[in-house]
């Protein structure tokens, strides 16, 4: 194929295309998106691996995520050091795992971590509330947020912690029918 | 390493070269600063040995502890096993341990080449990832080289060169497939303004799209443009030209509509083919090709149904209707990551809080005692109305064709006659299931229930439809069949007494053979079935497109401008917006496709219509949702949706696949028309084509593998 970009090498690319799902002209066409939100920031040469970071607001703005209410939390999860800035690899890695080729198994641990907000690797209720009033925008009243949190965490919590593990999370969630088309962003 | 160590440990005879490995494993171990003991021992070897040992452990002591080291020094020591002389049981013990040695590098690089394939199924940072894939490439690269020395050396490393190319042209061929596929964006598009699940209406329009493109090219390829690069011309044979009687109004625009005139006398129906065996130059064998075409568009179909039916059973997991983690589910997998749009966002939102509420009030009052007999009397009652109303609409199908027989008799048919059964068929397909929906208010399920049923009925609606019509059209073709002895007799003295009259005149000129157009015709059934699915398919396809233009686009038209001077809101009330009727339009598209299946054999030019259908549809309904509908206010699907309707499209392929075989099998094809005329079944085509082509023992083989006595044991054994 027309090898004429310029902007990684061939071995970066064909190392990227085994780290992540997808194509050789995908991943140009996301570098491009990439470097479409801060054209002066990012070179148009990686193949020394430049050190450059987005901050989290340039990410957020993107219209694949500006409406989606977590979308701080999957910045935060995919970036290198958890506060939402990301550099190039983080961003091929978000949109590899929220394509529509990764694996089931793959989008439940990230999904986990996603809903997991004060990262002690367990979902407890504190966190589930947070979920909820970010699906509802806070039109639930505490008595009902309370009840849905708890309802939750029967059903789901396996091993009586009163908390989710990612294993009561992976339990549930591979059940789920709508679970591989829900968590999926086209780009 | 210590599975290395234990193994040379147990082979150790004592034999000193054996030793010397052993020793230069310790010193590997050493330097990776593990175990201390083993310099203990080491020690006590170096006394005991000769100074070329010592060379080779300061050699050793050189080297990095890297793995490339290691199979650096492994290639050293058995260049140095290989200078020093040896007696021969020292080779043969030093074979035995490098080639435990070899299997355990075996197993590892068959690892670490495993590890490569998955790596971007491993959920770690990109930065790690990348580190340890290029780890696993470099060992790999190394040591595949040193697996390849000794027996089978050349033979290995070309097997080795053979799997990187296949592995590099996947890649190359998988991104040359991602970029083939068409409509990306324009789907992203409707995704982030409607969701999921209306998308995944498009994306199996564009899959349709595919396979029936695919049928077109093999129809198109394989029978269609032989018969016109090689084939006699139009006006040579009687069945290729329009009758006497009829070419005055051959070229009228209502008889062409119609699919008479002079596109029935076309390519693109059974009629047109001749019987000859082999045409043109290449000597092609048509008639053979065009049943093995009809067989094959069959055979392909299937394949590509069930091939993508097992993918999306790999997906879809248990039941969805699992109660067990309602609020879970509803808590994790409700917010559709595909929205992009603020509209559809608030719209969401809005559903999600509402669908939360309603679960709460359900968990709160899930101990109320409900009226059950009432509830099965209810049920009872709307699934009575509705059998009611699927055997109304089977009669009168059936009595709509019987009249158009008379009307087709009649001179002098209006319109509305001609095309009567189209249109009540269409017009039943369009108001039951609404009919089904209000009826259907009775039986108070959950709402996802609810839909199965809805779609369930819609089904039995379109299928009852179908082989009514197709009974009546069967009716149609015995009668054709019964006419046509009559007129072969008619056919045979005509042409009799044409050439003994014109002999009689002048015994010496040859007579002028008869015009093709003025010779009697039988009644080509088969063109007339093909001809009845073309109109339908042609019918079905405007009214589809006038119910969107009406029921959508005008709808939403009147309810945006009227709005300002209308007593009620319109936009909030009735009729409001409409909403993407996912469901109807899939059943639609299904049905579609079994119509076309069904056709396909006896008119190949409806495939070709079929794909302009779907290419225009696809740009036609896109545009019709992002501009007249309004997002689902409650999101749920047919749960394994995408598996429901691959199944509805497998029953419908072998629903379509029995009347054709039918035909096939037990009808004999018209005289004077179409591929197989003159035969006695249109099966014979494939023995005639065996007898006359293939050498003798072929037939022979044949006719012994036909015997039913080992038929029957072979099915068994399959069973």
């Amino acid at each position: 194929m027309g090898n004429k970009q310029t902007i990684f090498t061939q071995e970066q690319l064909d190392a990227y295309q085994d780290c992540t799902f997808f194509t050789r002209k995908e991943i140009l066409r996301l570098f491009y998106r990439y470097r479409d939100l801060a054209p002066q920031l990012v070179p148009l040469d990686y193949t020394n691996k430049p050190a450059v970071t987005l901050p989290y607001e340039l990410i957020g703005s993107m219209p694949e995520l500006k409406d989606n209410p977590f979308r701080q939390r999957i910045a935060e999860v995919f970036s290198e050091h958890g506060d939402g800035n990301m550099t190039l690899d983080d961003f091929l890695d978000m949109f590899s795992v929220l394509s529509e080729m990764a694996p089931r198994d793959l989008k439940a641990y990230y999904a986990f971590k996603i809903y997991d907000f004060n990262n002690d690797d367990y979902i407890c209720k504190s966190d589930l509330e947070k979920t909820v009033n970010k699906l509802t925008r806070n039109e639930l009243t505490p008595e009902e947020v309370s009840l849905v949190c708890e309802k939750v965490i029967y059903e789901a919590d396996v091993d009586n912690d009163g908390k989710l593990s990612l294993t009561d999370f992976q339990h549930m969630i591979v059940r789920a029918p709508d679970f591989l088309s829900t968590f999926h962003i086209r780009i | 390493e210590d599975k290395e160590e234990d193994e040379s440990k147990e082979e150790d005879n004592g034999n000193q070269q054996n030793r010397a490995s052993r020793r230069k494993n310790y010193q590997r171990k050493n330097r990776d600063g593990k175990k201390a003991r083993e310099e203990g021992s080491q020690k006590k070897d170096r006394g005991k040995t000769a100074p070329t040992k010592d060379q080779k452990e300061s050699e050793n002591k050189g080297k990095k502890t890297t793995k490339r080291g290691k199979e650096g020094e492994n290639k050293q020591k058995k260049d140095r096993k290989n200078s020093t002389s040896s007696a021969s049981s020292n080779s043969s013990d030093e074979e035995s341990l490098s080639e435990e040695e070899l299997a355990m590098l075996k197993e590892q690089v068959e690892q670490k080449k495993k590890l490569i394939s998955t790596m971007r199924t491993k959920p770690w940072r990109m930065v790690k990832k990348l580190s340890v894939l290029r780890e696993a490439q470099d060992f790999v690269e190394k040591f595949e080289g040193a697996l390849g020395k000794g027996k089978g050396k050349k033979l290995y490393a070309y097997k080795m060169m053979m799997a990187k190319k296949w592995v590099k042209f996947k890649r190359d061929f998988e991104n040359f497939k991602t970029q083939c596929i068409p409509w990306e964006m324009k789907i992203k598009e409707v995704e982030s303004h409607f969701g999921s699940s209306v998308a995944s209406y498009f994306i199996f329009l564009r899959w349709m799209y595919g396979v029936n493109l695919v049928l077109f090219g093999l129809i198109f390829g394989l029978v269609i443009i032989p018969e016109v690069l090689m084939g006699m011309p139009y006006g040579s044979l009687p069945r290729k030209t329009v009758p006497r009687a009829e070419q005055a109004t051959a070229m009228d625009f209502s008889v062409l509509w119609d699919f008479e005139g002079y596109i029935k006398y076309s390519a693109l129906f059974y009629g047109y083919y001749n019987n000859q065996r082999t045409i043109g130059w290449l000597k092609y064998r048509l008639p053979m090709a065009y049943f093995m075409v009809g067989i094959s568009v069959f055979g392909y179909s299937l394949m590509v149904v069930i091939r993508s039916m097992a993918r999306n059973a790999n997906e879809s997991t248990a039941d969805g209707d699992d109660d067990n983690f309602i609020f879970s589910w509803k808590m994790f997998t409700s917010w559709d990551y595909l929205i992009g749009n603020p509209e559809t966002a608030d719209n969401k939102f809005a559903s999600i809080t509402t669908s939360f509420k309603e679960s709460i009030v359900d968990e709160q009052e899930s101990n109320k005692d409900e009226n059950i007999h009432l509830r099965r009397f209810l049920r009872v009652l709307a699934n009575v109305l509705i059998i009611c109303c699927l055997c109304g609409s089977g009669y009168l199908i059936y009595f709509v064709v019987k009249r158009s027989q008379t009307f087709s008799k009649m001179q002098n048919v209006g319109w509305y006659e001609r095309n009567e059964v189209e249109i009540v068929m269409s017009l039943l397909g369009m108001f039951c299931p609404p009919l089904f929906e209000t009826i259907a208010a009775l039986e108070n399920y959950h709402p996802r229930i609810g839909l199965k049923w809805q779609l369930g009925r819609i089904f039995a609606l379109f299928l009852g439809n179908l082989y009514t019509f197709l009974l009546a059209l069967m009716d149609d073709v015995n009668e054709k069949l019964a006419e046509e002895d009559v007129v072969k007799n008619i056919t045979h003295w005509t042409l009799l007494s044409y050439h003994n009259s014109s002999a009689g005149n002048d015994s010496t000129v040859t007579p002028p053979p008869l015009d093709p157009a003025d010779v009697p015709r039988g009644p080509c059934w088969e063109t007339t079935v093909g001809i009845e699915f073309v109109r339908l398919t042609v019918s079905d396809i405007l009214v589809t497109y006038i119910t969107i233009l009406v029921g959508d686009f005008i709808r939403a038209c009147f309810v945006r401008f009227v709005n300002y001077c209308w007593c009620w809101d319109l936009e909030a009330g009735f009729p409001s917006y409409a909403e993407f009727d996912i469901s109807g339009n899939v059943l639609g598209l299904v049905f579609n496709q079994g119509m076309i299946w069904m056709g396909s054999f006896y008119a190949p030019g409806l495939v070709g219509i079929n794909v302009l259908r779907l290419l225009t549809s696809m740009y036609f309904q896109c545009w019709a949702v992002m501009s007249s509908n309004v997002p689902h206010e409650r999101v749920f699907k047919a749960s394994k949706s995408n598996n429901f309707y691959m199944g509805l499209l497998l029953l419908i392929l072998f629903l379509s696949l029995l009347p054709v075989a039918y035909t096939i099998m037990s009808l004999p094809p018209s005289f004077d028309c179409g591929p197989f005329s003159g035969k006695k079944r249109m099966y014979d085509v494939i023995q005639e084509t065996i007898e006359l082509d293939f050498p003798l023992f072929v037939a022979k083989i044949f006719s012994y593998v036909a015997n039913p006595g080992l038929i029957i044991p072979a099915i068994l054994l399959m069973v």
